[in-house]
């Protein structure tokens, strides 16, 4: 099965400056590939690229079996929903209106709008004018834009910035839904917490390199970070500072009742057999590093300690 | 030619919500109506003068106004845009960036034109009503003229409000080089042709086609064609007076004072960076 985004050596310059540089990547159909990075890593330089909103300077780029840029771009555009960071749309208008407008342009049966609507929830709003809106609610207004004729690919840049926890997790609920049905998803975060269970695999940008490209499986094992193991419980006379292999476990906060090691994966198995065969240990909790941890790490290679 | 029709339609719908529409007429009708009864009181009378002076008024009214609409209503028709994110959006949508600005320029004109026509035909209406013993025929003919060309003058604005717009990437830049372009038509100009005039000793001839370098005093001169006399010709196109411009020739130049800002404004927003 052809790949809906393949890139080699994908780059762009702009006078002096390179915004990405030498990107190799492939996206399967119905994956959601989160791209991470610190502002100016790349990002939007990588959706404008696949928008065709700007030529590569060198490498190749085809999105859904094509140039983005070229003659092939009328047709990917009716193919793909965009949701750009920090748009407002029309604020004298309604949001029927406003879904309308953009149904008009993009040739898509103007029946959708209401289904839309109903779909991220502002259905009872949608005669409503734009300006009255809340945070949360525009951005689900530019989600039910985005997902106009049933697109075949969503790029969506920073769709989550500024809306509350709840909102959040709507939003990604709805993302997890369009996934399942075949939807290639590609989003572009700064806001890590919550993302996990949505994606399938993470880009990690960092000046415009690759800095990291896999799963959260892959990543964790790439990066070897230590995990979190916590235990608590009343241990008198032990002392857990002893004992280990200090290349590979770290105390890191104890007192009589808790006590937190950072561990690395290798060493796992013989801390958590310590643990269990100690009397007074009434619970361990296991922390994998998260995608915070992850980031941390690929976003600075010099520091090898890694862990914040 | 679909996309530039439904972004037309929304530019409207968004004039006459934003009350533009309706702003407009208002104002233009109050003062056409103000000027019409109180235009003979610097001369110590009231009421309705003459058809001819009353144009005139009109006319010099639209100058200054007219221009000053069109570039307040259609500056930020792309910058502002941009600056909202929705432009990034559009330029993803399936469409040509010729046709998104050629359809901003149909809806900008329309609101404009139902403006104009609506204030302007009050006007036409309450004088026609109200002024005692005046030709009907003349009185629609030449309020026909002025709202003819008023609609052309404020198109030529709002052209060269997209040229400035599709230029700058701020919206407070947009709109203080539309003031300054308001500036250079309305008032500068005149005064320079003026300086020109006093110090240019015999000969001149073509000095009245200087005007046509100025798309303001090409809509003078077409409010000015159908009165013969003397008084008529007020300000800087009194130089004109000498020189029949046909007024199909005039309508002409106007044309293309709209169709070169647009060309340019066109061809640099197809090379806009995103």
């Amino acid at each position: 099965m052809k790949p809906v985004i393949e890139c080699h050596g994908l780059t762009k310059r702009h006078g002096k400056l390179t915004r990405l540089a030498d990107l190799d990547l492939q996206v399967r159909e119905g994956e959601v590939l989160a791209l991470l990075g610190h502002n100016g890593a790349g990002k939007t330089t990588t959706m404008k690229l696949i928008l065709g909103l700007i030529s590569p300077s060198a490498g190749s780029l085809s999105v859904l079996g094509g140039a983005p840029d070229g003659p092939h771009a009328e047709t990917l555009r009716r193919r793909l929903g965009y949701l750009p960071e920090n748009v407002s749309f029309y604020e004298q208008l309604s949001g029927r209106e406003v879904l309308d407008y953009f149904a008009r342009l993009k040739r898509v049966d103007r029946r959708q709008v209401d289904e839309l609507l109903e779909r991220v929830g502002l259905a009872e709003a949608a005669n409503r004018r734009v300006k009255t809106y809340s945070k949360g609610m525009r951005q689900r207004l530019g989600l039910a834009q985005a997902l106009l004729g049933d697109p075949q690919l969503l790029l969506l840049d920073e769709p989550t910035t500024g809306l509350d926890p709840s909102a959040t997790r709507d939003f990604y609920e709805t993302v997890g839904e369009l996934r399942e049905r075949g939807c290639t998803v590609l989003l572009s975060s700064h806001v890590l917490p919550g993302i996990e269970p949505y994606i399938d695999r993470a880009l990690i940008l960092g000046a415009g390199r690759r800095l990291a490209l896999g799963s959260l499986e892959e990543l964790r094992r790439e990066a070897a970070l230590p995990l979190t193991v916590r235990a608590r419980g009343s241990w008198p006379g032990t002392d857990w500072t002893q004992g280990w292999d200090a290349a590979q476990v770290a105390p890191r906060h104890l007192n009589g009742h808790a006590l937190e090691l950072g561990v690395h994966p290798t060493a796992k198995m013989a801390v958590l057999r310590r643990l269990t065969e100690t009397p007074g240990v009434e619970d361990i909790e296991l922390l994998p590093p998260t995608l915070e941890h992850l980031y941390a790490h690929f976003s600075a290679p010099h520091d090898t300690g890694g862990h914040s | 030619m679909n996309a530039t029709l439904t972004v037309a339609r929304k530019e409207f719908q968004d004039g006459l919500r934003n009350r533009w529409v309706l702003a407009i007429a208002l104002i233009l009708a109050a003062l056409a109506v103000g000027i019409a009864w109180f235009g003979a009181a610097a001369s110590g009378g009231m009421g309705f003068t003459t058809l001819s002076t009353t144009v005139v008024s009109l006319s010099t009214l639209a100058v200054f106004l007219i221009p000053l609409i069109a570039l307040l209503l259609a500056y930020d028709a792309v910058v502002g845009e941009q600056e909202s994110g929705t432009l990034l959006l559009l330029l993803t949508y399936p469409m040509s960036r010729t046709a998104l600005l050629l359809g901003k320029f149909l809806g900008h004109g329309l609101i404009l034109g139902a403006a104009t026509v609506l204030g302007f035909g009050i006007a036409g209406i309450v004088i026609g009503i109200g002024a005692d013993g005046i030709d009907i025929g003349q009185l629609v003919s030449s309020m026909g003229l002025l709202i003819l060309s008023s609609v052309l003058l404020g198109w030529v604005f709002i052209a060269f409000a997209y040229l400035i717009s599709v230029w700058v990437s701020e919206k407070a830049r947009a709109a203080g080089l539309a003031l300054g372009v308001w500036f250079l038509f309305v008032l500068v100009f005149d005064l320079g042709l003026l300086a020109l005039l006093v110090s240019v000793q015999g000969g001149g001839d073509w000095l009245p086609w200087l005007l046509l370098l100025n798309p303001t005093d090409g809509f003078r001169l077409i409010n000015m064609v159908g009165f013969d006399t003397a008084q008529a010709y007020t300000g800087v196109t009194a130089i004109a007076s000498d020189i029949d411009f046909p007024i199909s020739w005039l309508v002409l130049v106007m044309l293309g004072w709209i169709a070169v800002p647009l060309g340019f404004a066109i061809l640099r927003f197809r090379h806009h960076s995103a």
